[in-house]
């Protein structure tokens, strides 16, 4: 893979302030409720949803539960690979019954992700309800699936790529849009 | 009158110790004057500066199948294996159904040869009646017949007092007792040579000891008792030392060894990943025991080079390891073979293969062959000695594939065989009735 | 890191990365064990079939759980309901099999290099379940899995393998994947039953018990088999266990945290004593359920990669 121009979506400032934002807006929605956790889509979303945890801890002075799901063992592209990823354990350290989930992810885009992650929930239990947190929403869904809370909602098209970077993994915090010369995978 | 002018080819003929460039007129079926530029016409003339003009090769060990067992091979295929692979006599062994141990047997096979082979057959009788150890045949009438050598070969005789008696009672009509070393016992369910590679695979071994003790025990009878006794197929450096120090002390002992035993060794069932055309009896064997049979070779304690040319259909050898049969075809591979991989390579000369594929076999089994003196009857072969080709089993005139030679690329051909005067084979292909 | 092969087969053909990847999946699926839905939907559609040659219940329904928690089918052929018994060659059964539409075949056979003939003239990916004395390639990652789950990993753990080495399956095995990932092996047990080749492999060889355990970290027990006493391997079982059979008193000659593992099924009084297969140092049931995540790793990672 090899990208020619890349632009700056976001810097680390920006990348924080967007956090918060959304912190605030699932804050707002949820809570109080005392069956509201977290669960962060591997491996960026854990990062995000932890980053999220934080930020209401500090707004709300509580912490609530993450739970980490790998959706690798979910995903309808197996077969079109060219090797699997490896599969790493899910954690949920809650129940998952009439519990209100914030599902959080890095980047959505074709919505076949957190149509994994969906399926996925539902065979660990029957949640109350499920709601979508986003940092980029960067469009051209394929599913019938909308975020509820969207940090930065921006147009793409099939050649490019958003990448998230976080200090965490990456080293650095920022957000970045870049061109391919040819195809990608996805 | 039917005449072939053979002109300039490197005449080598171990028998008269001869070694250099010479024309051979043939006349009718034999041969008439080897000499320099000779001057006469001929009905056919063969331009050989190219060539090595040899005896015809005798393979003393081959399976040729019928009558029984015709899907897999036929005195018709056999025979023009043979030719193909520049053999002008083989010996056949008596393992076919029913098994060769009567005076009927040998004349059918020799009346089937008369009607439908292309080289000369000398078939071998059992040593016990049908083969299984107990009963010693008629050997007189056997040897009346043309028997010309006796063997239970794949069913050695593990009755010492029985193989005793042969050996003693033989020795009235000074014919070979062909003898494959085995200890059945120790060589009990066995599938491959014991050691590294068999302990990797798993797969049950056949310890060196199985051929080596057996090799012991009838040097020890024949020195006792008398006889005469050629060693089948040698495979393991033990014997090959007890052979060496018996033939020293004058024991009347010959034996044979194998092109698959000197070319290929036990790490080819793993590189193949099981492949059968790798399982044979006696199996083969690890690179120092291979390196012993080369050093035997070379100092002349081995004497004969002999296929065990043992044809097995695709449907039999089509199977998991332990349940294919054991055996390798091998005629139409020898002379590429040796020449590619034991000539060309200096462990023997050209002159000393000659010997082991012709003049030896000729003198152990007594047989006015493998000879180009005049007089003699016309069996020569051609070799072409640098030929660059791959073998391709799909080429072959045996009915059978099982060759671990597939795709081997060598240098090294027949290139002509004349069998009693007549062209059988020559430039790859078998020469048809109505050419001849 | 790819795992590239199509087939399993042996464990000597795969690297020390490729098997520290299976491993580390299968500790991704051992977590699924957990969930009250133990279920993907990975395998969904496709089908797995189970051809057993020999009788092995418990490796076969290892298989048959690991591929249903993958929502694979799966079917059980087995030899005595079917045509094999009436002669029916290997190749024959399995291009039947494959034309009934089958993905994988998990074969338990025994003739060692039948997985591989298998894997030579079919287009499904074929899983060794045991071939013969020669290999057990999924016995010997979850004992590799085992040990590393209660050892935390294998640079200088003494592991002694002890009983039949040379028929053994389990061995082989597990001599290729320990040695491998760094540990050392000791092969023990009578000296017919010991390859003494195995010394190129870099195997300590052993006739003696007490020599052979002390120090030890891992015991694996391997079964022995009556069978063998009849062919004067060994004079008697009783012999067997007077000079080899596993029991407290004898543990006490290895290390103080010493695990017991076997493949099953065990002899109980034969090659161990009950106390030992129930006691504390004993990890052989979670071998058992260990078996299950790393079969599902397996299935996992050979349907991985497009489509030949």
């Amino acid at each position: 893979m090899t990208n020619n121009k890349s632009s700056l979506l976001l810097d680390e400032k920006g990348l924080k302030k967007t956090l918060k934002n959304l912190a605030d807006a699932i804050a707002d929605d949820l809570f109080g409720d005392e069956d509201f956790v977290l669960i962060g889509i591997r491996t960026r979303g854990v990062v995000l949803a932890e980053c999220l945890q934080q930020l209401i801890k500090e707004r709300t002075k509580k912490k609530i539960p993450i739970g980490v799901l790998d959706i690798t063992l979910y995903r309808d592209d197996l077969s079109t690979l060219a090797e699997n990823p490896i599969v790493r354990a899910s954690t949920l350290p809650f129940d998952v019954n009439d519990k209100k989930i914030v599902l959080v992810d890095d980047v959505i885009y074709t919505g076949r992700t957190i149509r994994a992650a969906l399926d996925q929930i539902v065979d660990f239990g029957r949640p109350a309800l499920v709601k979508l947190a986003v940092l980029i929403d960067r469009g051209l869904r394929e599913f019938p699936i909308q975020p509820d809370f969207v940090g930065l909602k921006i147009e793409t098209s099939p050649k490019q790529i958003v990448q998230v970077r976080l200090s965490d993994i990456d080293g650095d915090d920022k957000v970045i849009l870049m061109e391919l010369n040819h195809k990608s995978g996805r | 009158m039917n005449s072939i002018l053979i002109k300039k080819g490197r005449v080598i003929d171990p028998s008269q110790g001869l070694d250099d460039i010479l024309d051979v007129y043939i006349s009718n079926d034999i041969i008439k004057q080897i000499a320099q530029n000779i001057n006469r016409k001929a009905s056919l003339i063969i331009e050989a500066d190219h060539l090595i003009v040899a005896p015809g090769l005798i393979d003393m060990h081959t399976h040729l199948r019928e009558p029984g067992r015709e899907d897999e091979e036929t005195i018709y295929s056999g025979t023009r294996a043979a030719a193909a692979g520049g053999f002008t006599s083989i010996c056949c062994m008596p393992n076919t159904r029913p098994i060769c141990d009567s005076r009927t047997n040998i004349k059918y096979i020799h009346s089937r040869n008369l009607e439908l082979g292309v080289v000369n057959i000398y078939p071998i009788a059992s040593i016990t009646v049908g083969q299984v150890g107990e009963e010693i045949v008629e050997f007189g009438d056997l040897v009346d017949a043309g028997a010309i050598a006796f063997s239970d070969d794949g069913l050695p005789v593990m009755n010492a007092e029985i193989m005793r008696r042969a050996l003693e009672y033989t020795s009235m009509f000074d014919v070979p007792i062909l003898d494959h070393c085995e200890d059945r016992n120790l060589a009990s369910e066995g599938v491959m040579h014991s050691g590294y590679i068999q302990s990797l695979l798993g797969l049950p071994g056949i310890p060196g000891a199985a051929e080596s003790t057996q090799v012991a025990r009838d040097v020890e009878l024949v020195e006792f008792f008398g006889g005469r006794l050629h060693i089948c197929h040698i495979s393991i450096g033990a014997s090959v030392h007890l052979i060496r120090r018996a033939k020293k002390r004058g024991v009347n002992i010959t034996c044979e060894v194998t092109p698959h035993h000197l070319t290929l060794i036990d790490a080819l069932v793993k590189e193949t990943n099981f492949d059968t055309n790798t399982k044979v009896k006696p199996p083969l064997v690890s690179e120092e025991n291979r390196q012993e049979l080369l050093r035997g070779l070379q100092d002349g304690t081995i004497d004969v080079i002999a296929t065990d040319h043992a044809p097995h259909t695709a449907k039999d050898k089509d199977k998991e390891y332990v349940d294919a049969p054991f055996g390798l075809i091998g005629m139409e591979t020898a002379v590429p073979v040796i020449l590619t991989d034991i000539v060309h390579t200096g462990v023997i000369s050209v002159n000393q293969m000659i010997e082991k594929m012709a003049t030896n076999p000729a003198r152990i089994l007594r047989l006015d062959k493998g000879t180009l003196k005049i007089g003699t009857t016309a069996d020569v072969t051609l070799l072409d000695p640098d030929k660059r080709h791959t073998i391709k089993s799909t080429a072959f005139y045996s009915l059978s594939r099982n060759t671990p030679f597939e795709g081997k690329k060598c240098k090294g051909a027949v290139d002509t065989t004349i069998v009693g005067g007549n062209v059988i084979y020559s430039k790859g292909k078998i020469v048809s009735d109505e050419e001849r | 890191m790819i795992f590239q092969h199509k087939h399993l087969l042996t464990l000597e053909e795969l690297s020390r990365e490729e098997i520290e990847l299976i491993l580390e999946n299968a500790k991704g699926f051992k977590e699924i064990f957990t969930r009250s839905i133990k279920k993907v939907p990975t395998l969904r559609g496709k089908t797995v079939v189970n051809l057993f040659y020999e009788n092995s219940t418990r490796t076969r329904t290892s298989f048959e759980i690991a591929a249903k928690r993958l929502s694979a089918d799966v079917i059980n052929f087995s030899v005595s309901t079917s045509s094999v018994q009436k002669g029916e060659s290997l190749l024959d059964t399995v291009h039947t099999i494959e034309a009934l539409g089958s993905d994988f075949i998990v074969m338990r056979h025994s003739c060692p290099g039948a997985p591989q003939l298998l894997a030579r003239r079919i287009k499904s990916a074929v899983i060794n379940a045991g071939d013969g004395p020669h290999e057990h390639p999924t016995q010997g990652l979850l004992d590799a899995f085992t040990i590393k789950e209660m050892k935390g990993g294998f640079e200088g753990l003494n592991v002694v393998i002890l009983g039949d080495i040379t028929h053994s399956r389990v061995a082989r095995s597990n001599i290729w994947a320990l040695t491998k990932l760094g540990a050392k092996i000791t092969i023990a047990g009578p000296s017919t039953l010991l390859p003494k080749s195995f010394a190129r492999l870099g195997v300590r060889i052993c006739t003696d018990l007490r020599e052979a355990i002390r120090d030890a970290d891992v015991i694996n027990l391997l079964r022995i088999q009556l069978e063998r006493q009849r062919k004067n391997l060994f004079p008697s079982i009783r012999e067997y266990t007077l000079l080899y059979g596993l029991t407290e008193e004898r543990l006490k000659w290895a290390k103080k945290d010493v695990l017991i593992m076997h493949p099953g099924p065990i002899n109980r009084g034969v090659e161990i004593s009950p106390e030992v297969a129930d006691g504390k140092h004993s990890v052989i049931l979670r071998q058992v359920t260990n078996g299950v995540a790393v079969r599902m790793a397996v299935l996992y990672l050979l349907s991985g990669g497009e489509e030949a």
